[in-house]
């Protein structure tokens, strides 16, 4: 692995007297596909909103590249590549898949800042748009309203919107959220196919996932990294055993 | 939110498409390019302002301010509808607008499309500098906050009698012939007749406005604020823009009803007129641009035949047709409709 694409430093954040994030250091290096993983609550989607600027860290760094965006606005940092997904859809109900990855791709390219030319004018926009659609494999509904989408498809529309920003790391905050387990893998596949210029750091319940498709696993625990390593190390790990996983690692173990 | 039916990842969705459904959608360009289309509706409407001219020339007065209040509910239209913005001090930059071209008639200059055009730039200019308390807020905040805006503008007007005429209205308020040519009339003919053009235009240009990129993204912000960030957009960047946009449109309509009926009030900076216009949109409908227009249609002709039938009590009868359109029709009228239609189109 060479360069480092997305590192956290000492990362706090606390509400009230609830931690949230405490001393949390991170890195991933360019190209990587890394699983975070912990119980329910342990910080794993707070860790992505401060990531992404959602929310301020108490204190801490985080750095893009080599650049320090820790004061930039969440836009300012999609422009710079660093782009993210939700667990529970956060869609255009009522504008079509295509409009709006063409939106997505409108702000990318700044044709947004238009309002004398028609929409059907942006040839490359709707053109890189449709592509995008087309490598999920949305083209076929991608003319209805968001709303009467197939709730999987919904999903991979989550990705498609953060496609069209020209992401160079990508935090998928529990992509297959709410999809039925034998369908995830299919979600995932997705995933993997990805360029590998593309950074992804995961957050994903099902080990066999994590296991499939992660070349390292991050252990987040009341807001602290417990321990980072190789799946299989994770597996490994008495205090990840102890703390988390007994009962689902034995399950992947298994299958 | 997730239809039952075929609620799951199906198979076909990550695979190459099944054919029944691959040459199915159309290709994306066309499809854009469609929805934008002129339909039959919009034409009909059109031709339907024509027909005061025909029908009722004695009412071409009230249609000349029936099309100078739909252009003002076109206005907030483009904020409320679609941005999500809710104003009730939209008044503020109608009142700019108004006192902009009395004044500029009062000093001699009564020229009334340049009027039009110095109107709409102060309340753009007044417009773009309060967009920037506007884009920091949602909801309930801006109802508060605009209405602030509106009653401090009305009160400073009031005070400044030396400018404005304070309570007695501003004096001295004519306009020259259109094109130095056609006189405003007794009738209201040549009124209506300007004021229907400048609707038309500045409706040509709203209708573009919103089947561009950048209303692409307004619409974004009105379905959902929060994900915008995340797809690189600067929300707040595009709500000032909108709001100056929709200010200088306020700042026309303005213009037209002062040029028009040649006096300027304090009441239109009022908080009446705020609410007035808001209640046509809702009632015709939002975020449609024929919601304004409708609303404003149906709510004066209203008010007028029933202040004819009772001035005491005229109130109770628009009371009652506001409980009965948001009762029976949620999205307005033209909500209303456009189900009507959806549901007869489901049944053939």
């Amino acid at each position: 692995m060479s360069e480092i694409a997305l590192a956290a430093r000492g990362l706090n954040k606390s509400f009230g007297s609830l931690v949230v994030a405490s001393d949390i250091e991170l890195t991933l290096p360019a190209g990587a596909r890394y699983a975070l993983i912990g119980p329910n609550g342990s910080g794993k989607t707070t860790l992505i909103n401060l990531m992404t600027g959602m929310l301020r860290p108490d204190s801490g760094r985080i750095m893009l590249d080599d650049a320090d965006i820790t004061e930039l606005a969440p836009e300012q940092r999609v422009k710079r590549g660093l782009v993210r997904t939700f667990q529970i859809n956060a869609l255009f109900p009522h504008l079509t898949a295509l409009e709006s990855v063409t939106l997505a791709v409108c702000e990318r390219t700044r044709a947004v800042r238009t309002w004398w030319r028609k929409v059907s004018a942006y040839r490359l926009e709707i053109d890189e748009a449709y592509a995008i659609l087309s490598a999920l494999s949305l083209t076929a509904v991608c003319h209805r309203p968001v709303r009467e989408m197939a709730y999987g498809q919904q999903r991979l529309l989550e990705i498609a919107l953060a496609m069209a920003t020209r992401p160079r790391v990508l935090l998928l905050d529990e992509p297959a959220a709410g999809v039925p387990r034998e369908d995830s893998a299919e979600l995932f596949k997705a995933i993997a196919g990805l360029s590998r210029e593309i950074t992804v750091l995961f957050i994903e319940h099902d080990m066999e996932l994590v296991f499939r498709f992660a070349s390292r696993v991050i252990v987040l625990v009341g807001g602290r990294v417990l321990v980072e390593g190789t799946p299989h190390e994770i597996a490994a790990d008495p205090q990840v055993r102890a703390v988390y996983l007994g009962r689902a690692m034995g399950k992947a173990a298994h299958g | 939110m997730i239809p039952d039916s075929g609620s799951r990842l199906s198979g076909a969705i990550m695979r190459p498409q099944d054919p029944a459904s691959a040459g199915a959608p159309a290709a994306p360009r066309d499809y854009l390019q469609a929805q934008i289309r002129w339909r039959w509706g919009e034409i009909v409407f059109w031709a339907a302002t024509l027909l005061p001219f025909v029908l009722t020339p004695s009412y071409l007065v009230l249609a000349s301010q029936i099309a100078t209040t739909a252009l003002f509910a076109l206005s907030l239209d483009l904020i409320l509808g679609f941005c999500g913005i809710v104003s009730l001090g939209h008044a503020a930059y109608f009142g700019v607008g108004a006192y902009t071209a009395g004044l500029l008639s009062k000093w001699g200059y009564s020229e009334p499309l340049s009027g039009l055009i110095v109107a709409a730039l102060a309340a753009g200019i007044f417009g773009y500098l309060t967009s920037f308390i506007i884009a920091r807020f949602r909801h309930l905040a801006l109802i508060m906050l605009t209405l602030g805006l509106a009653l401090l503008l009305q009160e400073i007007a009031n005070s400044a009698s030396w400018l404005t005429g304070g309570s007695d209205g501003l004096q001295g308020v004519h306009t020259w012939p259109i094109f130095g040519r056609f006189r405003f009339d007794l009738y209201g003919y040549t009124a209506y007749t300007y004021s229907l053009a400048v609707l038309f235009v500045v409706f040509l240009v709203a209708r573009r406005l919103i089947h561009s990129p950048f209303g692409l993204a307004l619409r974004g912000i009105r379905e959902n604020a929060t994900r915008m960030p995340a797809i690189g957009a600067v929300t707040r960047g595009h709500i000032r823009t909108i709001y100056t946009i929709a200010a200088a449109i306020a700042g026309i309509a303005g213009a037209l009803l002062a040029q028009t009926t040649e006096t300027v009030s304090l009441e239109v900076l009022g908080f009446q007129r705020s609410a007035d216009v808001l209640v046509m949109l809702i009632l015709g409908g939002t975020g449609r641009l024929y919601g304004g227009p409708i609303g404003a249609a149906v709510y004066m002709v209203a008010r007028d035949q029933f202040s004819g039938l009772n001035p005491q009590y005229w109130y109770f009868w628009i009371g009652l047709i506001l409980i009965a359109v948001v009762m029976l029709l949620p999205g307005g009228i033209l909500g209303g409709l456009s189900s009507v239609l959806a549901r007869a189109k489901d049944k053939l």
